[in-house]
């Protein structure tokens, strides 16, 4: 108590300091903790589209906010599992169908708000409503009904038993916001997060600073202010790393300048793992893509260590279905249509093109996905395809053509959200894969609570698609962190789309 | 000269409209919709109409357009779909990094350009001209989002000298703000110094072979002075027109630059409000971009008026 004493006017101090100006705040960080420094800044390559990842999806929203502003009733911890946060703990019934969550008691909002079951059920239902505009809706459909017994007692109702609900609750879409502030969140974003939001310079960056007050006194948060700038040109982002503006780019954008830091004594690299699975995705509904065989044909031409090497420096891991090395039940598939061009030949004969055949891919401009597509078109033409390379808008003409539309051969995009596997079991969905023997797995995973079963029939959903290939699994995305040495506490690996900054610290 | 003034006001208002409709058509049959942008690759149908609804985009264009269009008469350009703050407040914001850069790098390529071209037309064919010649090639052949880069490399990441991009904003003093603006305006002046060397040394060239020039130098004023005085003068009228043009092409090339360093200018704005389809601030950065170049030519005939006594005269 006595530390949380002397902690608290100094921090009040500051947060005044910061209203007045950056550079008053800077000092005054400065002559208070002169020992150890106490703020960081993060750079990042996308500016966020407002900054309530409740009505909106980029990721970017989550990047800047989860954990750091909004906290959700369960969490996602670094190695992707779910833990308690807002909700303490929670009972599930017999039939998988009430979820009995007892919430955590003195946790108010950054405006003053109390957190409790009220706000627990504005959240849900705002989520859930008929003019809901949040970005996975679908994930709160299973819900009947939300109740509160008392203030600390939140009962979720369902129509039908749904195992991954309490993953669903710890994203950032499911963040918890309360009735006051939560038409502004976009613009200033109030949650009951060890950050506050402080300011927004649009097109330039967004400061947070340390909320005082917040509930968990258990966790090591260090920082005073932090600040996210976002620098979407990779030279750029090179140049203000090297330059000290920045102190760390927890996604550096261009793998090709990775090497570029090697000699910097001041920067560390740091090469971890994302959920971004990069899928050349095929229209399974249109000819020749309806045969299964012309699918894995195009599978065991992939070679996918040259398209890792030339498409993203070799950074980046080779997957054989959609699903990452971190996803709880993982198995490694890249062995069920494994790169073989002989084989490859025969089976694209057998389905009726010996002479191999012609298409077009639709590849929106970024780079990765650019790349890509010019080695998948050399892989191909070794067994007599002939692939075009068309480039598409991302995201505007991307999504209305090839995501809404399906009006495309075959594409490519990195696929950001953790466990979405069920994305084959949407209909429709760009894939058109209509797969009536997967879709009952996915019902299968949800119907069940318990993990090791949950574990067992993800598997069974990754080997099917590994051997249906409705889209040709290449590689995961690597997590290319550049930061300054003394910086710790970054999260290596991303097992959701984030930047938490709750252990984020200067060694002296 | 009253008449001439109001002809040209009236007529600036017209176009104005016309350009509006087209901005607002153009915008219209772009591919992409902002809706399923904002909402990703989760979303679904229903979910969909709700933010299209509450975006007001499912009302058919002539009303979208009207609504727009009073808007923007009462000084409302509306709220940006992603930011979710209005659009003017965000255009006023972004102008304090654009004008101030746009105007360093006119002044710089003027302060370049006219020494540059009236001295090469002094010494007409001679090394000097030469060489003139030979740095308004190369400066107009690179373009200025790459010598900006090289700027950078040389200046920030080898001297350490100026920040390698970025913005501090105004309230960090004026200094370091200023600091961060000389790159890119180098960057953005330098083409333009190209341009308009070329355009100056014409320009003098042609005046030094008029009667007033020999006059002038008849009379036994020195050669700099008969240049200076009586020819440079005479010489501005083309220099100008390019000015005006050149500016409009500095807020259209800051799109880039300001990419390359990364500053939270005007064309930034418009760069990314285009890849997010939010197509409202669009809309009004377009329109504000137009209003600005036909802004810009009516100054610029003022400015004839100003320079030529001839035009003047006619006038009346």
């Amino acid at each position: 108590m006595n530390v949380l004493g002397a902690w608290k006017p100094v921090s009040r101090g500051l947060g005044l300091a910061l209203a007045l100006g950056a550079g008053v705040a800077l000092a005054g960080a400065g002559t208070a903790f002169a020992a150890s420094k106490t703020s960081v800044t993060l750079g990042m390559a996308i500016e966020p589209a407002g900054l309530d990842p409740t009505i909106a999806a980029p990721v970017a929203i989550g990047q800047v906010t989860w954990q750091n502003i909004f906290e959700g009733l369960t969490t996602i911890d670094k190695a992707g599992k779910v833990q308690p946060q807002l909700a303490e703990s929670w009972k599930i019934s017999e039939d998988g169908k009430t979820y009995t969550f007892k919430l955590r008691q003195g946790v108010t909002f950054h405006n003053g708000v109390a957190f409790d079951s009220s706000v627990g059920k504005y959240t849900i239902e705002r989520a859930r409503g008929a003019d809901s505009v949040n970005p996975q809706k679908r994930y709160f459909a299973s819900i009947d009904s939300v109740e509160t017994p008392d203030a600390a007692t939140l009962v979720l109702k369902l129509k039908q038993p749904a195992g991954s609900l309490l993953y669903w609750l710890g994203w950032p879409a499911s963040s918890m916001v309360e009735p006051k502030s939560a038409a502004d969140n976009k613009v200033t974003p109030v949650g009951t997060g060890p950050f506050k939001f402080v300011s927004w310079a649009k097109g330039s960056k967004v400061d947070l600073a340390r909320n005082a007050d917040y509930w968990n006194k258990s966790a090591p948060v260090k920082l005073e202010t932090a600040s996210f700038r976002f620098i979407a040109d990779a030279q750029a982002q090179a140049a203000a790393l090297k330059a000290g503006d920045v102190d760390a780019f927890p996604e550096f954008g261009a793998p090709e300048l990775m090497e570029s830091f090697k000699d910097d004594q001041k920067l560390a690299t740091v090469i971890g793992n994302t959920e971004l699975k990069v899928v050349a995705g095929m229209n399974n509904g249109r000819k020749p893509f309806n045969d299964k065989r012309v699918r894995q044909a195009l599978m065991m031409a992939v070679d996918r260590e040259t398209v890792v090497e030339g498409a993203w420096s070799g950074f980046g891991t080779p997957i054989g279905s959609h699903y990452t090395p971190n996803d709880r039940g993982y198995k490694d598939l890249t062995g069920t249509y494994a790169y073989d061009t002989e084989k490859a030949k025969a089976l694209l004969a057998e389905a009726g093109y010996p002479n191999g055949l012609t298409f077009t891919i639709k590849a929106p401009q970024m780079a990765y996905a650019q790349r890509t597509s010019q080695i998948l078109q050399a892989l191909f033409a070794e067994i007599g395809v002939t692939m075009n390379i068309e480039t598409t808008e991302f995201p505007a003409k991307w999504v209305a053509d090839v995501l809404k539309a399906a009006d495309y051969d075959m594409t490519i995009i990195a696929h950001a959200e953790p466990m979405d596997i069920d994305i084959y079991g949407r209909d429709p969905y760009y894939f058109n894969y209509k797969n009536p023997v997967f879709n009952d797995i996915l019902k299968k995973v949800e119907a069940t609570s318990d993990p090791a079963e949950q574990d067992k029939l993800y598997g069974e959903a990754q080997t099917m698609l590994a051997n249906d290939v409705p889209a040709l699994f290449l590689f995961v995305m690597p997590k290319l962190g550049v930061w300054d040495k003394k910086l710790k506490g970054l999260w290596e690996n991303e097992p959701i789309p984030s930047n938490v900054l709750t252990e984020v610290h200067w060694e002296e | 000269m009253m008449a001439i003034l109001i002809r040209r006001i009236l007529s600036l208002v017209v176009t104005l409209l016309v350009v509006s409709l087209l901005i607002f058509t153009v915008m219209d049959l772009l591919p992409g919709d902002p809706a399923a942008i904002m909402l990703g690759t989760s979303a679904s149908p229903e979910t969909l109409a709700a933010l299209q609804h509450q975006l007001g985009l499912d009302q058919p264009l002539p009303v979208r357009y009207l609504a727009w269009l009073v808007g923007v008469l009462r000084g409302d350009l509306g709220q940006s779909y992603t930011y979710g703050v209005p659009v003017a407040g965000l255009i006023v914001e972004r102008l304090a990094v654009t004008l101030p850069l746009a105007l360093m790098a006119v002044v710089l390529s003027v302060l370049i350009a006219v020494p540059l071209g009236v001295q090469a037309a002094r010494r007409h064919n001679g090394l000097f001209d030469v060489v003139a010649g030979m740095f308004s090639y190369v400066s107009i052949a690179v373009p200025a989002f790459w010598g900006g880069l090289l700027l950078i490399i040389l200046f920030s990441t080898m001297l350490g000298w100026m920040p390698a991009g970025g913005f501090p904003g105004w309230e960090a003093g004026l200094l370091p703000a200023l600091k961060s603006l000389v790159l890119p305006a180098v960057a953005l002046a330098l083409p333009q110094a190209g341009v308009l060397t070329r355009v100056a040394r014409a320009a003098v060239l042609d005046v030094m072979n008029e009667d007033f020039v020999r006059t002038a130098r008849a009379k036994g004023l020195s050669e700099r002075i008969a240049v200076w005085r009586h020819a440079v003068p005479n010489a501005l009228i083309p220099v100008v027109t390019m000015l005006g043009l050149q500016f409009t092409f500095l807020i259209a090339g800051a799109v880039l630059v300001e990419n390359v360093f990364n500053l939270p200018g005007l064309g930034r704005l418009a760069y990314q409000a285009l890849a997010q389809r939010d197509i409202i601030v669009m809309q009004d950065v377009v329109l504000f971009f137009s209003a600005l170049v036909i802004l810009m030519n009516f100054i610029v005939d003022l400015a004839y008026l100003a320079i030529d006594p001839r035009l003047r005269a006619g006038a009346q």
